[in-house]
């Protein structure tokens, strides 16, 4: 399985998706050796076996180079492209260039490549030397099937089927349409194209991303299947005791600040419900390129005493800031999925969805508007807010429908895809 | 008489901490006491005390000749004691030798001054105090914070009492005209209005220690030959300065004390000058006449207005944040809260909120604890938030018990009405 990220070194929900499927795959009775442009030594890998690219070594005499080249020429274009920044990583990349670390050591018949494993400006040739990486593991090691998450990952397995003649499965955790609307950048549609095209079989989280597969890329629908995410269960809700500081109750905004989540759509219905109720505070967890333009639209709205930015949240804070929540707003313009809206109501707290998301699909305790739509979403805020019936069915119903939303479910038909194209 | 006025700004801001949502409500220390300490320490020993030995020299050289003034401002004053107080002795030598006059300005050099005539009049009221304390010097003559200046303020200042002030010589008000005059205000010409030289202030302070600079290296001989140069009417040269310049903008290796401890010498040698505080400016002088300034200037950037503090829209809504605040803050006789509130409108919490770039902004990132003014505001608004709730607490009971008496005169004047209305109908039918 070729990967990007694995926690906790993740920037979204590519990473939690990964690392829920490996595990579910586990309890499948399916061995999973995932790889990653870079490890960091402390993954959780009880449930896989973690290789980072950078560790293997590429012996110039083990393939063909020129074929593999031929394969990947078309990446060579130097693209300065920034598809999916981690938080930290963009704080850094707009003050200073990054300098990058890309050597190779090592003797005249074999070299090792670093990779940084992060969204940066040299993110095209990494891809493509993940790929020569991916076509030796591919020879060195004894496996059944293939299967790549995401694009950046597209051209690793499709030198790993050409290099050990094994099927390939394409997962689309996220289209270009996705990330960027009708502004897609061409090159990395080229790949996601050949990608789907190569491969055996194509995994979509949702049918919302299914449709757009088969729409926009033209790939055969008997070819794609939708297998939903699901979200880790929580082994038992420790009681959190978090001081919850602010009075009144909290609605959250959690997920990179960017134009594909619809942060400004979360402002503006915010701004109408302070209009009828001033006890509300309103948080946006996260950072992101549209970080600096809300927090300057909501300044120019006169909100900024009841409208907070926590900032990037790791870890437990995440789980912090939910047990502070009250509810919990995906307002996303085009989402695959969502996998943070099922972590929100494990965590007790009622959600607005997108209907523009995968996951709406899926989840029937949750209230769903249109993205665009603010009175909707202002008046989904304030009844969940104001009307206790309506929150506690949430709370009740939407943890149960989550508790049954399962990664072991989703490895499942996963596994059978695996058993038919064998 | 042709007089030359050296004015030096003293100021440190009680700097915040990096204060997140998690903070509001469960912390109420608002403050980088380290970054504070560390700061002050840093300045006392780079500048305030090098600088301030100088001074003393050159009065105990040349006696009466020499005169300065200074303004410091309350949380510069506060921080002393907290962590410097060998550098309040030696301001207090300094004011004991009687050739250093010390201004009044806003306690927290605060921006009050364009919100509300009695919070302003409250907090320079406040500061007078601490300079009689601390001085022995009940001052006479006013300087706004960061310079800030138009005829209403002036008005204003002329009401307290003080009999001049200190501003720009910005151009956009003085057009054909010269700084190097003394004039008065436009609604009142009781308060006579020393307007700053920037060109000659500005060599001092920024270019200096300039290598580009056609005038580098400026020695006191030459800018005695500048003062010379000047029409022979001009009599009044009015430096205003940052007193940082000497030793923390203008590192000691530059030459600037070397600089300061030449520079009587030349001017009293050399040209027909003498030094004058403020006081004996406004004494001795007579103004031209009056300077209009129908909308506030500043000494600050380029533009020498309000923009460094209140030219974007984060700054125009902390700013309106903290002073909507007004009504419940002038009820409230909690003594933490008070200072919080004193504290939180120093000037220096909205000038680091500026998104101005450039040759200005250069200056700002400099003196910025913040990465971006997107942090600086964030940061502050949840110090504001928690303060708000803190401010709110206190007064829940009352309030609410108020807008009930509230509500009821509504409904007793609703009924009084309707009384009035049917009785004139009454008076109809019969």
């Amino acid at each position: 399985m070729f990967g990007w990220e694995f926690p906790p070194h993740i920037a979204g929900g590519l990473g939690t998706a990964c690392y829920g499927l490996t595990r579910g795959l586990s309890h499948a009775g399916v061995e999973v050796l995932f790889v990653v442009p870079k490890t960091y030594g402390d993954e959780d890998q009880s449930y896989v076996r973690l290789t980072g690219a950078g560790d293997i070594t590429v012996s110039k005499r083990n393939f063909s180079f020129d074929e593999v080249k031929k394969k990947i020429t078309f990446l060579e274009v130097g693209v300065n492209l920034l598809p999916y920044l981690s938080p930290e990583e963009f704080e850094r990349f707009t003050s200073i260039d990054i300098s990058e670390s890309i050597k190779s050591t090592g003797s005249v018949f074999s070299a090792n490549y670093q990779f940084t494993g992060g969204y940066g400006k040299n993110l095209m040739e990494e891809v493509a030397r993940y790929a020569l990486v991916a076509s030796v593991i591919a020879t060195e090691n004894d496996f059944d099937v293939i299967h790549a998450h995401d694009w950046l990952t597209y051209p690793a397995g499709i030198a790993a089927k050409t290099a050990s003649g094994k099927p390939l499965i394409v997962h689309i955790h996220a289209t270009e349409f996705d990330r960027s609307g009708e502004n897609i950048n061409t090159s990395v549609f080229d790949i996601e194209k050949q990608g789907m095209e190569v491969a055996d079989r194509v995994i979509t989280v949702s049918n919302l991303t299914r449709n757009i597969v088969i729409e926009k890329y033209g790939i055969d629908p008997e070819k794609v299947i939708t297998v939903y995410n699901a979200v880790e269960s929580v082994k038992e809700s420790k009681e959190i005791e978090i001081q919850k500081g602010v009075k009144g109750k909290i609605v959250t905004f959690l997920g990179r600040i960017t134009y594909q989540k619809g942060p400004e759509y979360f402002v503006e219905a915010a701004y109408k419900v302070l209009q009828k109720n001033d006890q509300v505070h309103f948080v946006m967890a996260g950072s992101g390129d549209m970080m600096n333009k809300i927090i300057r639209r909501v300044a120019e709205l006169g909100i900024s005493t009841r409208f907070h930015f926590a900032g990037f949240l790791k870890g437990e804070e995440v789980a912090n800031m939910f047990a502070m929540s009250d509810v919990y707003v995906m307002p996303s313009v085009s989402e695959p999925f969502g996998i943070s809206p099922l972590e929100a109501l494990r965590s007790n707290v009622p959600v607005i969805i997108s209907k523009q998301s995968g996951v709406s699909e899926i989840l029937t305790h949750a209230i769903k508007v249109d993205f665009w739509d603010i009175d909707a979403m202002a008046d989904a805020m304030y009844g969940l807010l104001n009307y206790e019936g309506l929150s506690d069915m949430f709370r009740h119903y939407g943890k149960d429908e989550v508790d049954h939303l399962k990664w072991e479910n989703a490895a499942i038909i996963v596994k059978g895809i695996y058993e038919s194209i064998i | 008489m042709h007089t030359i006025c050296f004015y030096f700004q003293v100021h440190q801001p009680f700097r915040l901490r990096k204060y997140r949502f998690f903070d509001i409500g469960n912390n109420h220390h608002y403050y980088d006491d380290y970054a504070n300490r560390t700061i002050m320490r840093k300045v006392a020993e780079r500048c305030y005390i090098p600088a301030n030995k100088v001074m003393l020299d050159l009065i105990k050289k040349y006696g009466k000749n020499f005169k300065i003034a200074y303004s410091v401002s309350g949380t510069a004053l506060e921080q002393f004691q907290l962590y410097a107080p060998h550098v309040l002795d030696s301001f207090r030598k300094l004011a004991d030798t009687g050739n250093v006059e010390f201004l009044a300005e806003t306690y927290s050099h605060s921006l009050s001054s364009l919100v509300n005539k009695d919070v302003f009049n409250a907090q320079v009221q406040q500061h007078s105090e601490a300079m009689e304390k601390y001085f022995r010097q009940k001052p006479t003559v006013f300087r706004n914070t960061e310079l800030i200046y138009s005829d209403q303020i002036g008005a204003d200042v002329a009401d307290m009492g003080f009999k001049a002030i200190l501003t720009e010589g910005a151009k956009h008000i003085l057009g054909w005209k010269s700084p190097n005059f003394l004039y008065c205000n436009a609604i009142n010409p009781k308060l006579k209005v020393l307007l700053r030289n920037y060109h000659l202030s500005d060599d001092i302070s920024f270019r200096f220690s300039n290598h580009t600079w056609n005038e580098y290296p400026l020695t006191a001989e030459k800018y005695a030959t500048w003062l010379n140069s000047l029409s022979k009417n001009e009599e009044l040269i009015n430096i205003f300065i940052d007193y940082e310049t000497f030793g923390e903008h203008q590192w000691a290796e530059t030459g600037i004390f070397d600089f300061l401890k030449a520079l009587p010498g030349k001017v009293l040698g050399q040209t027909g000058f003498v030094f004058g505080t403020p006081s004996e400016v406004a004494d001795r002088h007579q103004p031209i006449s009056a300077i209009h300034v129908p909308e506030a200037i500043s000494w600050a950037d380029e533009e020498r207005d309000l923009t460094a503090w209140k030219g974007n829209e984060l700054q125009e809504d902390a700013f309106r944040k903290i002073y909507d605040l007004l009504p419940k803050i002038s009820r409230c006789r909690d003594k933490d809260l008070i200072q919080d509130w004193k504290l939180l409108q120093t000037s220096d919490h909205f000038y680091y909120m500026c998104t101005k770039w450039f040759s200005d902004g250069a200056v700002h990132k400099y003196f910025n604890p913040y990465n971006s003014p997107y942090d600086a505001f964030i940061n502050f608004m949840n110090v504001l938030s928690d303060f708000t709730e803190r401010l709110n607490n206190r007064f829940t009971g009352e309030f609410e018990a108020e807008a009930g008496i509230g509500e009821l005169e509504k409904k007793v004047r609703f009924f009084q009405n309707e009384i009035k209305k049917i009785k004139a109908k009454q008076k109809k039918v019969i």
